[in-house]
């Protein structure tokens, strides 16, 4: 290394301290190159397994083969790719209002939480596989269907989370509230919302990922679509002219917006919360 | 009722308590949760304008029910809270046994929080805003969030807080409990101080016989089973009281008077 290590030049810094020091630094480095290590190995692995085996492509395709339909499909994948992103997005965008609103509406009202909750949770265990077709069958456009079938699948984390955030402000904030005579609207506005961020926030993140979940689920079940057809459609497309490579590339590529998407999430969630909430806060010691 | 005056050991210098204009009183206040759960039975009590009232006595004898019945919280089952003067808002202020605070707010919007309710802009109360964490000491703290701060700060900008809106009473309960005794000690001397600069009026919820003796000049000692009043002690010492006064022999002697009263609390339902 060329770079002074800035440990040696501090001699009062006692054993313990220098140990933590070195422990911190080895964490992060460890924490990006071990996982990169990881999936370099697999890959290789993966690409010894069908090499030493002679596994033929329609069987199981080697990471180069992957690759290269990735990049010879790419005009075909990426066009489908951004129609599972579209309907992602939008069942997460309609999963946000839906459940924030639901949520608010709960909290306003027992009586409104009292009717409706139990459907809600009725919807939410209902596997998304077997309410889908019926979608497809009274919905006239694809589009809306899939929209329909994400949301369901997604709405459901956000609407408790909110719910039980908007719940969980602090009592004496409340009665203080009381105290200064705040209305219904300002007691949402300063107290209960701000209370339910980080709840909102946790439910976010569960609901990304299981909306890119619905909106692929969804599209199975749809099936066959012709023009403006989402990665799943690709998959199953590739599957029956056993085009293996390109199943795992729209594989591939149906992670990594997964990854992305978390990743969005709880980069927002840091954003929104590094002030003042104990989730985002490094500990000093 | 049963309720006696006893007047503790003498001392002069004080606004005579009859002088006092009142500020609210209330009148024979039965409290009960439930069907028989009697939480308060016929307490009267008249809170005057410059009052330091201490609220004492053991668990359950109906102190904080008395704090929540006065900030309006819950009504009476039966009696009457009449305000003897206009009660607008902000004219009375709750400081509860944890700070508080909003942890997504700064400070300074911590202590806007009762007139933000109110619709006022901050820009147009920041003087005030100002004023009330000076009177605290955490002018240099506007911009700080809660979590940065220790458990006194907080319990200061809770303080803070309560002050912003010049209310004409102060409930605190039980404020400085959760506190280690050498902040709770500080905040104490600084409570007095703040008393004597802006001369409000407290009530303010107790277990500690020092610290009601050491703070208050009226101590109100509660029973359990039903809750209820069944003294009241004056504490004549004129403020401001120092650190001294804590070693003093009047105020040893006020401690011992009201350790007595306390007694007869905790045996009155046996």
């Amino acid at each position: 290394m060329t770079i002074a290590d800035p440990i040696a030049e501090l001699p009062q810094i006692d054993e313990e301290e220098a140990l933590r020091a070195r422990r911190r630094r080895n964490e992060k480095v460890g924490r990006w190159v071990l996982p990169i290590l990881v999936i370099a190995l697999s890959i290789w692995l993966w690409d010894r397994i069908v090499v030493w085996n002679e596994l033929p492509h329609y069987i199981l395709p080697g990471p180069g083969r992957v690759l290269q339909a990735l990049v010879e499909d790419w005009a075909i994948l990426f066009d489908s790719l951004l129609v599972t992103l579209q309907i992602t997005l939008g069942a997460l965008a309609i999963a946000v209002v839906g459940g924030v609103g639901l949520a608010v509406l709960f909290t306003q009202s027992r009586w409104i939480e009292m009717s409706f909750f139990p459907y809600a949770v009725i919807l939410q265990v209902t596997p998304v596989v077997s309410i889908a077709p019926l979608i497809f069958i009274y919905v006239d456009s694809r589009l809306a269907g899939l929209l329909i079938c994400a949301w369901i699948v997604a709405f459901f984390p956000i609407l408790s989370n909110t719910t039980m955030g908007l719940n969980s402000a602090d009592h004496n904030l409340r009665d203080l509230f009381k105290v200064y005579g705040a209305s219904r609207w300002q007691r949402l506005r300063f107290l209960q919302l701000p209370s339910a961020l980080p709840y909102f926030l946790g439910g976010l993140r569960i609901a990304g990922g299981l909306s890119l979940i619905g909106a692929v689920v969804a599209e199975y079940v749809a099936g066959t679509g012709g023009i403006g057809s989402g990665l799943a459609f690709r998959i199953l497309e590739a599957g029956y002219r056993l085009n293996i490579p390109r199943m795992f590339a729209a594989l591939f590529l149906i992670a990594i917006t997964g990854v992305f998407i978390y990743a969005t999430l709880s980069f927002i969630s840091h954003m929104a919360l590094r002030k003042w909430h104990e989730s985002a806060i490094k500990r000093e010691v | 009722m049963t309720a006696t005056t006893k007047t503790a050991p003498d001392s002069s210098g004080v606004v005579p308590f009859a002088a006092r204009a009142p500020i609210l009183s209330l009148k024979n206040i039965d409290k009960v949760f439930g069907r028989d759960v009697v939480a308060l039975k016929g307490m009267s009590l008249d809170i005057r304008n410059g009052d330091f009232i201490s609220l004492l006595g053991p668990s359950g004898c109906g102190k904080s029910t008395a704090l929540r019945l006065i900030a309006d919280l819950i009504h009476p089952t039966s009696g009457s809270i009449r305000w003897q003067v206009d009660k607008t808002p902000g004219a009375l202020s709750v400081v509860f046994q944890e700070p508080s605070l909003m942890p997504w707010a700064t400070v300074a919007d911590n202590v806007w929080l009762p007139f933000r309710l109110q619709g006022k802009s901050r820009a147009s109360v920041a003087g005030d805003i100002a004023e009330a964490l000076e009177l605290v000491g955490l002018e240099n703290f506007h911009d700080a969030y809660p979590r940065e701060l220790s458990g006194g700060m907080k319990m200061r900008v809770s303080i803070a807080r309560a002050l912003v809106t010049h209310p004409r009473i102060i409930l605190m309960d039980e404020p400085f409990a959760a506190l280690d005794e050498i902040t709770r000690f500080k905040l104490n001397n600084d409570l007095l101080e703040l008393k004597s600069k802006i001369g409000c009026t407290v009530v303010f919820v107790t277990h500690s016989v020092f610290e009601s003796v050491f703070l208050s000049d009226r101590i109100v000692v509660m029973a359990a089973r039903p809750g209820r009043v069944i003294h009241e002690l004056h504490v004549n010492e004129p403020y401001p009281r120092s650190e001294e006064f804590r070693t003093s022999s009047e105020y040893v002697a006020h401690c011992r008077a009201t350790s007595d009263a306390l007694r007869d609390a905790m045996e009155e339902h046996i």
